[in-house]
């Protein structure tokens, strides 16, 4: 009797997702976004998110015959205030669920895309990141020996991103560096897959363009000061500080700490701080002048083509004032899911692998970010890179940077 | 490039320090951070040692002391007031934070924690930690509050700028090696004073004596004619008093609030206490600055990813030779 009910209940179960798939509205292809919404990294997810609606509404939300339904997902926690490996996994998983979603763009860490990475990978669901950078997610001998092997189980390729990753912009970085005449440079570092990589990456090539590393040291991002570090530093006397890590890891509460202890005239972080609340954690006057900042990426307004035209369409559906810009990386949540809504007409199949087949296929696109491919590991071939100040509290532009 | 030797023309030379220096630096920085850490853990000693409750929620109650201290700043444009106005604004913050969360701490105890007099410990114990969440998320709505002061507004949980209100110049002057700011020196100022009033209400006055009669027997203070809850209820005002005072010192003296500092200030001022003897106040103290100290000298000279490592590595010998703590009483009954 007991069997009986078992096989009665195990029978229901089967039965009920194969009725629901044959209910399920055809012609629906769903975009899933897994970004932080919950912290200081809110600001720049929110242009992301605009980015996106932008690119759907462009085409009044529909493909051929297929409608496009988009849902903007949070993976980050109050209790971490910041992104949250668990609600990583949780997005990644219900996305794999829910049949109708051919794409996951995701995510702003990399740490978090090591979660969802593998997990979309055996679903042969397409991912496109806006703004992960760590090198080791799609090319190999850049990261970790069993990478980026261990983000592919099926061994296919379904992670593409439209940002350069970290090897070149910790790269274009120490050029910058050392155009500015930096001779010696004090290295820190937020212990996370992002920071500590781009660090890493500054430091090699800092040392072979012959500036000295006088310390390279992993911080304790919940430290209430940095004091005792920024006395430290002091002492050793660098000419420039370099702190691989983000806003949400303290980056403000070092500068401000340098700045008190008057250690160094300069301090240098990466794209993770560019954004605003970075800005007004450390309080303008501690980087006025002082924080230099790359970006993987041109400013809004040093968009050219068709990127002129994206900002115009942002600032006007956004209802920009006249001096606002969208944020660094709206423009990368616009491009993510334009290339992929570019992809889905030569898609032979509209399901998920016929979609990732026709995504990977991108060549010579022209975009907002100007002509560009994905190469043989999902990654962009852009490399124009800008290194960016502090001027009265707001981001200013300062040059070029790239190979 | 032309901004940039700008900046470098403008900034004072950096001064060469010597080890000697180097030194003196991390103590005064150790010192610093070490008085701040007392206070907070004044506030978890005095409720050990009244009611043996380690009371999770007290670290983050300093957090919304900090918040109420920024948001006071703004409301009222404390960053105008020039000259001898500066001293009134920190002493206005001072006051209001101390008020505000001395009698949140009372309301804390009312309401979560007298019912369980008498119950088992480890009620008593989830309770803190459950105050100890809501806390935390009151000040993450709090910061989500569009207010002009909180720069990005509706961030909720990005670290807030604490407005400057005490000077950053260097007293021993610009050319000095060493650096003491009236940053450092206020932190001096306003604990030391506290921590010896403390110690005087608590030696020498009637609520004094009957707070330690409540600590070594409250059946028999009850007996004796003690108001016993009226007795809990004052030290948690006075704990938590002194827990708005350390909000407000911490966020001058940091210049960066966010609502999870609680978790992290509150751990180090919980070490602390128990490092110097759970429910012993100069143990309290001794704890605050061995800990401040053992902090800046680790950054300082082994490398800040090993910090907590250090930290807690003293703990644990210090546990092991004395388990009651540096100034511990040896006879406590410990639960």
């Amino acid at each position: 009797m007991l069997k009986n009910i078992a096989v009665v209940c195990l029978l229901a179960f089967a039965v009920t997702p194969a009725m629901a798939q044959g209910e399920k509205p055809e012609k629906v292809l769903k975009i899933i976004s897994s970004l932080p919404r919950t912290g200081s990294a809110n600001a720049q997810t929110t242009t992301m998110v605009n980015g996106i609606q932008l690119a759907i509404d462009e085409v009044n939300g529909k493909v051929g015959d297929y409608t496009i339904v988009y849902e903007d997902m949070d993976d980050a926690s109050p209790q971490r205030g910041n992104w949250d490996p668990a609600v990583e996994a949780q997005n990644a998983n219900k996305a794999v669920r829910d049949e109708s979603v051919i794409a996951y763009i995701g995510t702003f860490n990399s740490g978090a895309s090591k979660i969802s990475m593998p997990v979309l990978n055996k679903a042969g669901l397409l991912m496109i990141s806006p703004a992960a950078t760590y090198p080791g997610l799609t090319k190999p001998g850049k990261g970790e020996a069993n990478e980026p092997k261990i983000y592919r189980p099926t061994g296919k390729i379904n992670f593409f991103r439209v940002v350069p990753a970290d090897d070149l912009q910790g790269f274009v970085a120490a050029e910058w560096a050392k155009d500015m005449g930096v001779k010696k440079v004090y290295i820190l570092d937020d212990r996370e897959l992002y920071g500590k990589g781009i660090a890493n990456v500054f430091e090699n090539h800092a040392k072979e363009l012959g500036i000295e590393v006088l310390g390279r040291e992993g911080i304790d991002p919940k430290a209430s000061n940095f004091k005792s570090l920024a006395t430290k530093i002091k002492a050793a006397a660098p000419d420039m500080v370099y702190f691989g890590g983000t806003t949400q890891n303290s980056a403000g509460q070092i500068a401000k700490d340098l700045h008190t202890a008057n250690a160094t005239p300069k301090f240098m972080v990466p794209d993770g701080c560019f954004e605003k609340a970075f800005i007004e954690a450390a309080g303008a006057e501690n980087v006025n002048g002082s924080a230099y900042i790359t970006f993987g990426g041109l400013p809004a307004d040093k968009l050219t083509g068709r990127g002129a035209e994206f900002r115009a369409n942002y600032k006007k559906k956004y209802n920009l004032k006249e001096n606002e810009e969208p944020e660094g990386y709206a423009v990368y949540g616009y491009e993510a899911c334009k290339v992929l809504l570019d992809a889905i007409p030569r898609a032979k199949t509209k399901d998920r692998a016929g979609i990732l087949q026709a995504v990977s296929e991108t060549k010579n696109y022209n975009g907002a970010l100007g002509i560009w491919s994905f190469d043989e590991n999902g990654d962009t071939t852009n490399t124009t890179m800008s290194g960016n100040t502090v001027e009265n509290g707001e981001f200013k532009f300062v040059k070029v940077l790239g190979k | 490039m032309i901004m940039s030797q700008a900046v470098v023309s403008e900034s004072v030379a950096p001064v060469a320090m010597g080890w000697g220096d180097v030194l003196s630096q991390q103590l005064i920085t150790g010192v610093s951070n070490g008085m701040i850490i007392a206070m907070i853990a004044i506030g978890y000693t005095m409720v050990y040692g009244i009611i043996e409750l380690i009371n999770f929620a007290h670290g983050d109650l300093c957090t919304l002391g900090s918040f109420l201290a920024l948001t006071m700043v703004g409301a009222l444009g404390m960053e105008a007031w020039a000259g001898m106005g500066g001293t009134a604004a920190v002493v206005t913050l001072l006051i209001s934070s101390a008020v505000f969360c001395g009698a949140l701490n009372w309301t804390i105890d009312r309401v979560a924690y007298r019912p369980l007099r008498g119950k088992p410990k480890l009620a008593l114990l989830v309770s803190a930690i459950g105050c100890s969440f809501i806390l935390v998320n009151i000040a993450l709505f709090w910061g989500g509050l569009p207010m002009e002061v909180f720069g990005g507004g509706n961030q909720a949980a990005a670290p807030k700028d604490f407005p400057s209100l005490i000077s950053n110049e260097n007293l021993l002057g610009a050319q000095s090696a060493i650096t003491v700011t009236w940053r450092d020196l206020f932190v001096v100022i306003v604990t030391v004073p506290l921590m010896i009033g403390l110690t005087w209400l608590v030696k020498s006055t009637r609520l004094g004596k009957a707070m330690r009669a409540v600590a070594q027997n409250p059946i028999a203070a009850a007996l004796m004619g003690i108001d016993v809850n009226r007795v809990i209820g004052s030290t948690f005002l006075i704990g938590g008093a002194l827990g708005g005072f350390a909000s407000v010192i911490y966020a001058l003296y940091n210049n960066t609030i966010s609502f999870q500092m609680g978790y992290r200030t509150g751990m180090d001022a919980f070490t602390a206490a128990v490092l110097g003897g759970i429910g012993s106040l100069p143990g309290a103290v001794v704890g605050g600055i061995v800990i401040g100290l053992v902090r800046a000298l680790s950054d300082g000279y082994i490398e800040a990813r090993w910090t907590n490592s250090v930290v807690f590595g003293i703990l644990i010998l210090t546990l092991v030779f004395r388990p009651s703590g540096i100034l511990g009483a040896k006879l406590r009954e410990k639960v």
